[in-house]
């Protein structure tokens, strides 16, 4: 790609750990130039929060997966002095992002109030935990407690598991999301009106949206999702929907018509049932599935299934996904070399643009590496 | 909210990806036109979705597809397909997540596209890529967390691979795709040029796995293990997770075990003073964790844990969360109305610009509903 769609924006990160700063990844793989504006000494926490014990030139590698692409400047937004830089800076640039808790950018005199007389052109965008308002706005905006309270953790695991989070930062990683999507969509006004904008997230309005089908779904019912008491898939959906264990594995089994399956499968007990049970009996479909499926292995099933279309895959881990064919043509890995020069091996960013995939070699900044260069060119 | 007012979206797709991409886009202010097959329509409108439907359709097509309009076409109809021409010369974006191939032959692949719009967004979602030996198998949810080792991170150690409860890809890969297309249109907007997006379902759910895979990459290829209890991320150290207590359901995030033993009154944890063991014996606290928090209820522990900031919270459901205030105040539920006077209470959009949310009550639309209207409006049809 010779000309990616954002060159010639800088962003300006004022965001740590994961919300804010994976915005700033999209952005930065999407061209823009972003600079973390880091406290000094310390700089963004999640260079301190490490995963499996594993660090790069003194950095979390966590750290360096989710600021690769960008710079560094360190700053203090408690000083005065440092803050008249920085409002240099931002008048100079075309987005900031922030995850602060409501207030502290205020205090700093760095709400978009106060900037927009510096740069009426700037794009803010603020991510919270729970929005500006209510009682819950200075809780921790954080992942497991956003999943727990938004009735997320009833949509995972089956009927009598205790309640259960999805193993991944969902929240923070869906608000980095939405936070570019807003962002993106202010520049896009702003090419034709030369406004700025405040644009706005929190983590849980980001859950209550992803779950967007099942509240819809809760409101017009009245009755709460009900998880199957075996292989849940999702709450929603009827059987055979979820996953199974085979002779030597497990597979997946999407949207697939009851007695078609039956057959597909030599099952003459499935064969009892009809469609139309498909989510009333679901639990009872399921179980029955369940014994017939351990008698053969995964590949006598697929092969089955396959022959007549219908939607089952095995279950793979990373080891067998890696080196599966399918994954290796999408080439979503890349190696970066560190500015100590260490090599390391991460993904690219999803979007491809113009039939090409968009890599970019360059590491995570060390803290403040971008002050002088930054500095310099403040002065010109 | 009027971000991409004047932008004008035609959408082909169908099912939740491609369409929720439609729907943030419409949200912040774009025309969204779904080109439907007459007669059935997109297929989400009768996809046996539970037992809950309105007005004979899914509920979740009413939830994906609020504020949009509909114009039927039949794409192997000569005439259909010149008016259809005749609008995406007249639009900026035309998404599609059809299996590859499909576009090519109907005549409506990128090249042609391109030629009929100079500086059109063309955007296509898959499930597997347009290379490799699964870009023929359906780009389905469900089968695409399966294929893509997410099932291994949620639950715990002795339970099956298990599924995360939502769509997430389609939700992931149709975000993107938003993305890519507002990258595309601002830069467009500059240079005038065509662009082509694309996003896979299995790209998507691979980026949501970053931090993981990166890790997996680098640590000699090891493969995540869960928690034998409690699991809330196979990376993170006790007391990660949700632990039933005598009444309800406690969350707790990161914290110090020792002072979390402290607060609880539980002297066992307050041995466990080497925060590598978090770690390494995580299972281990896990235990002493379970047991203890059944002395009390839920609500007791936070009366303890909230006021010392301790990361923790009560587990809700539906039922319960939209009692809480913290939860009216965010204003998120949103009634749509259809052209036949159904109501329908959704969710709206959850970005807020220039402190305003997007609050269209223009519910889904019929099938073919706006046929007229776009016809005269875009004088398609007419030689």
């Amino acid at each position: 790609m010779n000309m990616l769609p954002l060159r010639g924006l800088t962003v300006l990160e004022f965001s740590q750990y994961l919300s804010g700063p994976s915005a700033g990844l999209r952005l930065a793989d999407l061209g823009a130039r972003v600079i973390k504006i880091e406290r000094p000494g310390t700089g963004d926490a999640c260079r301190r929060l490490s995963i499996k014990n594993l660090w790069v030139d003194g950095d979390s590698l966590l750290f360096h997966t989710i600021n690769r692409n960008k710079e560094s400047f360190t700053a203090d937004i408690k000083s005065p002095e440092d803050r008249t830089i920085l409002r240099r800076l931002i008048e100079r640039s075309d987005v900031l992002t922030h995850n602060f808790r409501p207030g502290v950018m205020e205090s700093a005199g760095l709400d978009y109030a106060s900037l927009k007389t510096v740069n009426p052109k700037l794009i803010y965008g603020a991510i919270s935990g729970y929005g500006n308002v209510g009682p819950w706005k200075d809780r921790p905006g954080q992942d497991l407690l956003l999943q727990s309270m938004s009735g997320l953790a009833y949509l995972t695991g089956n009927e009598r598991d205790n309640p259960m989070p999805f193993g991944l930062s969902i929240a923070d990683s869906l608000c980095g999301a939405q936070l570019v999507q807003g962002i993106l969509a202010a520049l896009v006004r702003r090419t034709k009106t030369g406004q700025g904008a405040l644009v706005e997230i929190s983590m849980m309005e980001t859950l209550l949206d992803f779950q967007f089908e099942l509240l819809t779904t809760y409101h017009s019912s009245g009755r709460l999702p009900q998880r199957s008491a075996v292989s849940n898939g999702n709450p929603l959906l009827s059987a055979p929907y979820g996953i199974y264990s085979t002779a030597d594995g497990h597979i997946a089994i999407a949207m697939v018509n009851i007695p078609q399956l039956a057959k597909a499968i030599g099952s003459g007990e499935l064969a009892g049932y009809t469609q139309e049970q498909a989510f009333s009996h679901r639990d009872e479909i399921k179980a029955v599935l369940t014994r017939h499926l351990t008698g053969q292995a995964s590949g006598y099933w697929l092969e089955r299934l396959h022959a007549e279309d219908m939607w089952a895959m095995e279950v793979l881990d990373w080891k067998r996904l890696t080196e599966h064919d399918g994954y290796r043509c999408l080439q979503m890995e890349q190696s970066l070399t560190t500015t100590r020069g260490k090599s390391l091996l991460t993904t690219r960013c999803p979007i491809r643009l113009n039939g090409e995939r968009l890599f970019s070699g360059k590491p995570a900044p060390a803290l403040g590496q971008d002050n002088e260069k930054i500095v310099m060119e403040l002065l010109k | 909210m009027n971000l991409l007012q004047d932008i004008i979206v035609v959408d082909f797709s169908q099912f939740l990806s491609g369409p929720s991409a439609g729907l943030r886009l419409a949200d912040m202010g774009a025309r969204v036109i779904k080109i439907e097959k007459p007669g059935t329509g997109d297929i989400c409108r009768q996809l046996y979705v539970s037992d809950t439907r309105i007005e004979g359709e899914s509920t979740i097509f009413h939830a994906i597809n609020r504020n949009k309009q509909s114009y039927a076409a039949d794409l192997k109809n000569a005439e259909d397909l010149e008016k259809v021409k005749q609008l995406i010369r007249q639009a900026d974006v035309v998404i599609h997540n059809f299996r590859p191939g499909v576009m090519e032959r109907i005549g409506l692949d990128y090249a042609t596209v391109k030629a009929l719009k100079p500086g059109i967004v063309y955007a296509e979602i898959s499930g597997y890529g347009n290379e490799g030996p699964w870009k023929d198998l359906p780009g389905q949810d469900l089968l695409v967390q399966a294929l893509s080792g997410l099932t291994w991170l949620s639950n715990n150690r002795d339970a099956r691979p298990t599924p995360m409860g939502v769509s997430v890809v389609d939700i992931l890969a149709g975000t993107y795709l938003a993305q890519g297309i507002l990258a595309a249109l601002y830069r467009n907007g500059i240079s005038g040029e065509s662009t082509l997006v694309q996003v896979s379902m299995m790209e998507a759910v691979l980026d949501f796995q970053f931090e993981v895979l990166t890790c997996h990459y680098n640590d000699g290829r090891q493969l995540p293990v869960r928690s034998s209890l409690s699991n809330g991320n196979a990376y993170i150290p006790a007391p990660y997770g949700i632990y039933k207590t005598k009444e309800g359901y406690l969350s707790l995030a990161m914290g110090e075990i020792p002072k979390l033993g402290q607060l609880l009154a539980c002297p066992e944890l307050m041995e466990f003073t080497d925060r590598a063991e978090w770690f390494d014996r995580r299972d281990e606290i896990k235990e002493i964790l379970t047991k203890h928090l059944q002395g009390r209820s839920a609500d007791e522990w936070l009366s303890i844990l909230e006021p010392a900031d301790v990361w923790c919270a009560k587990v809700m459901d539906y039922q319960d969360l939209m009692t809480q205030v913290g939860y009216k105040v965010l204003n998120m539920e949103l009634e749509v109305k259809t052209s036949n006077g159904l109501a329908v209470r959704t969710t709206r959009c959850p970005i807020r610009v220039d402190g305003q949310v997007s609050v269209s009550d223009r519910g889904a639309p019929l099938l073919g509903e706006h046929n007229q209207l776009i016809n005269k409006q875009f004088g398609l049809g007419i030689a």
